[in-house]
C-alpha cells in the first residue's frame, strides 16, 4: 500500500523524440490523489505527445515516470489500464446510437449463465449506469436512451465515469471542454472535481487557463516540447496564468510585428511568400 | 388571457394526483411512446399490416389458410437469408454475393455428391464447409484490405456466377446439375431441408421453421449477447469500438460466416426440394435480401436494426409475391411494387427516427 505523500504519476524530467524531432523535453509533472494536475499549452506544445506516454501509446526516451513511486515504462494502453490510469480521449470512444448503458460497459460485458445460454447480465448493466452516473451527479431519465442524444458535456461526462467505475487511480482528460459551450463546460468540470474528490488523480489537458484555473491544484506550462512554467494554486494568480499561457512577453513581440507587417501584395505590398 | 382556466384542469383529472406524481406520470408515457417509436421494427409492422390489408380486400383467396401458409413459404426463402444479412447491415457491412452463393452451395452440394457418389450429406457437409469458406473469405479481405465491402462482394458476386455457371457446364455439360434423387441420404436430406409439416389440415414448408428459428437465435445474439454488443458497436463507431476493446475484425468475419450458414440453408433446400439446380438462378437476390433488411428498419450506414424487423421484411416480400397471384394479376407488377414499399419504407423509418429523437 502506499501512502498519502507517494504522488500515483510522477515524471521528471521526461523526453520524447520523434526521430530529430523533439517532441518532449525535460517536462516533469506531479499527480497526487485527490488532486487535479493541468497541463495548458497551445497548439504543438507537446500535450498529445505527454498524454500519450501517461497513456502507454508511446514510451519516453529519457527522464523517469513512476506509477506509485515505481519507476516503469508503459507498452501498451492494456498496460497502462491495469496499472489503473484511464485515458479519455477527444472522441470518447463511443457509440451514438448505443443506449447509455450498452455504451458503459461496451468492450467489458459482464454475463451470466454458461455454454448457448451464456448471456448479458442486462440487470446489473443497467444499475450500475444509473448508480455510477448517478453517483457522478447524472440523473438520466432513462438509460435506454442512444448516448448520441445526450449533450456533449453529459457524454463525456459517461466516459469518465466509465473510466472511473473500471476502477482508474489516474484519470488523463484529453481537452474536455474543447468543444463545448460555457455552460456545458461547467458540467463537465463538475464531474472532474467530483471524481477528484472520489480520490482520484487527474490530468487535465486543456487550453484554456480559465478553466483549469477553476479546478487546478497544480499547473504545467508547456511551449514548443518544452516546460515553461510549474506552479501550485498558491504560487500563482489567474492573471499570471492566463499571461503565461497567451505567451507573455511573445505577445509583445506579435504587437511589433503586426505593426511592423508588410502590407498585401494585393494592396501593392512585396510579395514575399511568392520566393518562399 | 382566458388560459388560467384550463391551467389548472390537470389538478382536477380523475383519480387526483398530486401534481408531482403527475408529472412523472406524463414523462413515463412520453417514454412508452418513444420507446415504440424508437424499436426499429416499426415501419416493416405499419407496412406488413398496410400490405395484408390491401390483398385481404383485392384478393379474394388471400385470406384462408392454405393460402398464408403459402406466403409463409415464400417469406422464409427470403427470410432465411435476410436474417443473417440483416445482422451484416448492422455490423455496417454489405454482402452482394449472398444471392449467388445460395445457388454455388446448392451446385456444390449436387455436384459432389454426383461426381463422388457420396452420400448426398457428405455433400451437404462439403458445401457447408466451403459455403462458409467463401463467406470467410469475404471477410477476411475486407478486414485485411479495408476496401469497402460493397466493391469486395461485388467482386466474389461476379466471380461467382461466373463460376457456377462454368464449372457447371464443364462437369454436367448443360446448364443445370444432374438429378440426384435417387441417391443415399436424399430422403433423409429432404426431410431437414425440403419436407412439408401438415398442422390442422394446412401444409406449411419446414423453410418456415428454419426461418423462425433463425430469428430467434439471431435476436438472441443482437439483445442478449456480448456479441451482439460488438455487432452493434462495428456499425455504429468502427473507431470507438477498437478503442474499447472490442475484436472488430473478428466480429465482422463472424457476420459473414453467419451469412454463409444462410446461403447454406437456403442451397440445400433448392436442391432438395427440386433435386436439380439452375446455375444461372440466384442473381438480383441479393437486392431483395437487402431491402428486406432495410424496410425491416436496418440503417443502411449500419448500427441500428433488428433481426425480427428482417423477418417482417421478408414477410411483406412473400405477401406481394403471392398476394398478385391471388389477386390474379400480372406478376410483372411485384417488381414496382417492391420499389414503391421499399421507398416508402425508407421515408417512414427516416420520419420516425426523427420524431424519436425529437421527444427526448
Amino acid at each position: 500500500m502506499t501512502d498519502d505523500h507517494t504522488p500515483l504519476v510522477e515524471l521528471d524530467g521526461v523526453s520524447k523524440y520523434y526521430g530529430n524531432i523533439r517532441a518532449l523535453e525535460d517536462v516533469s509533472l506531479l499527480v497526487n490523489a485527490g488532486e487535479i494536475t493541468c497541463v495548458l499549452g497551445d497548439n504543438g506544445a507537446g500535450k498529445s505527445t505527454l498524454i500519450k506516454i501517461i497513456a502507454g501509446l508511446h514510451q519516453h526516451d529519457a527522464g523517469t515516470f513512476r506509477i506509485e513511486g515505481e519507476q516503469t515504462r508503459l507498452a501498451s494502453p492494456r498496460e497502462a489500464l491495469e496499472r489503473g490510469i484511464a485515458t479519455v480521449f477527444q472522441d470518447l470512444a463511443v457509440v451514438p446510437l448505443m443506449p447509455v448503458w450498452r455504451n458503459f460497459f461496451l468492450g467489458s460485458e459482464p454475463t451470466k449463465g454458461a455454454g448457448p445460454f451464456k448471456r448479458l447480465d442486462v440487470e446489473l448493466m443497467r444499475r450500475t449506469t444509473r448508480e455510477e452516473l448517478l453517483r457522478m451527479g447524472i440523473d438520466l431519465r432513462d438509460v435506454d436512451q442512444p448516448i448520441g442524444t445526450l449533450s456533449g458535456g453529459e457524454r463525456q461526462s459517461v466516459a469518465i465515469a466509465r473510466a472511473v467505475y473500471f476502477g482508474a487511480k489516474v484519470l488523463v482528460l484529453d481537452e474536455p471542454t474543447a468543444a463545448l459551450g460555457v455552460k456545458q463546460s461547467g458540467v463537465v468540470l463538475k464531474y472532474v472535481a467530483a471524481a477528484r474528490d472520489a480520490g482520484l488523480g487527474v490530468v487535465l489537458i486543456t487550453h484554456n487557463p480559465h478553466h483549469a484555473y477553476l479546478v487546478g491544484n497544480r499547473f504545467v506550462l508547456l511551449k514548443r516540447g518544452g516546460m515553461v512554467g510549474s506552479h501550485t494554486r498558491e504560487e500563482i494568480s489567474l492573471d499570471e496564468l492566463t499571461r503565461q499561457m497567451a505567451g507573455g512577453s511573445e505577445l509583445d513581440d506579435l504587437r511589433h510585428e503586426l505593426e511592423r507587417a508588410p502590407a498585401p501584395t494585393h494592396l501593392g505590398g512585396h510579395p514575399r511568400g511568392a520566393t518562399e | 388571457m382566458t388560459a388560467t382556466v384550463p391551467e389548472r384542469q390537470p389538478d382536477k383529472q380523475p383519480g387526483g394526483r398530486p401534481r408531482q406524481a403527475a408529472a412523472d406520470e406524463r414523462l413515463l408515457s412520453a417514454s412508452v411512446w418513444k420507446k415504440l417509436l424508437g424499436r426499429p421494427e416499426l415501419g416493416s409492422v405499419v407496412g406488413a399490416i398496410a400490405v395484408f390489408a390491401f390483398f385481404a380486400i383485392f384478393a379474394d383467396s388471400f385470406v384462408n389458410a392454405s393460402s398464408l401458409a403459402t406466403v409463409l413459404y415464400a417469406s422464409s426463402t427470403i427470410g432465411i437469408m435476410a436474417v443473417p444479412i440483416a445482422l451484416l447491415m448492422i455490423g455496417g457491412e454489405f454482402d452482394l454475393s449472398a444471392g449467388v452463393l445460395v445457388t454455388s452451395s446448392a451446385l456444390i452440394s449436387s455436384m459432389f455428391s454426383y461426381q463422388m457418389t457420396a452420400n448426398t450429406w457428405v455433400g451437404a457437409g462439403v458445401s457447408l464447409l466451403v459455403t462458409v469458406a467463401i463467406s470467410a473469405f469475404n471477410g477476411f479481405m475486407l478486414t485485411r484490405t479495408r476496401l469497402p465491402s460493397f466493391i469486395i462482394t461485388l467482386g466474389t458476386f461476379l466471380m461467382l456466377t461466373g463460376l457456377n455457371l462454368g464449372f457447371t457446364k464443364l462437369i454436367s455439360g448443360t446448364v443445370s446439375t444432374k438429378s440426384i434423387s435417387d441417391m443415399q441420404g436424399f430422403d433423409s436430406a429432404r426431410v431437414v431441408f425440403a419436407s412439408t409439416l401438415t398442422i390442422g389440415g394446412v401444409d406449411f414448408k419446414i423453410t418456415i421453421l428454419w426461418w423462425l428459428v433463425l430469428v430467434l437465435i439471431a435476436t438472441w445474439i443482437l439483445l442478449r449477447t456480448r456479441l451482439g454488443n460488438w455487432i452493434f458497436a462495428v456499425g455504429g463507431d468502427v473507431d470507438a469500438a477498437r478503442a474499447v476493446g472490442v475484436p472488430v475484425d473478428k466480429t465482422k468475419i463472424g457476420l459473414y460466416t453467419g451469412v454463409g450458414f444462410g446461403a447454406w440453408v437456403s442451397g440445400q433446400h433448392l436442391l432438395f426440394s427440386y433435386d436439380v439446380v439452375q446455375s444461372g438462378e440466384g442473381v438480383g437476390n441479393e437486392l431483395i435480401y437487402i431491402i428486406a433488411a432495410v424496410i425491416g428498419g436496418c440503417l443502411i450506414t449500419g448500427g441500428y436494426g433488428s433481426a425480427v424487423g428482417a423477418a417482417i421484411g421478408a414477410l411483406i416480400f412473400g405477401m406481394a409475391n403471392k398476394g398478385i397471384v391471388f389477386a390474379e394479376w400480372n406478376p410483372d407488377w411485384y417488381k414496382f411494387f417492391l420499389g414503391a414499399m421499399l421507398l416508402l419504407a425508407a421515408l417512414l423509418n427516416a420520419w420516425v427516427r426523427k420524431r424519436a429523437e425529437a421527444t427526448t
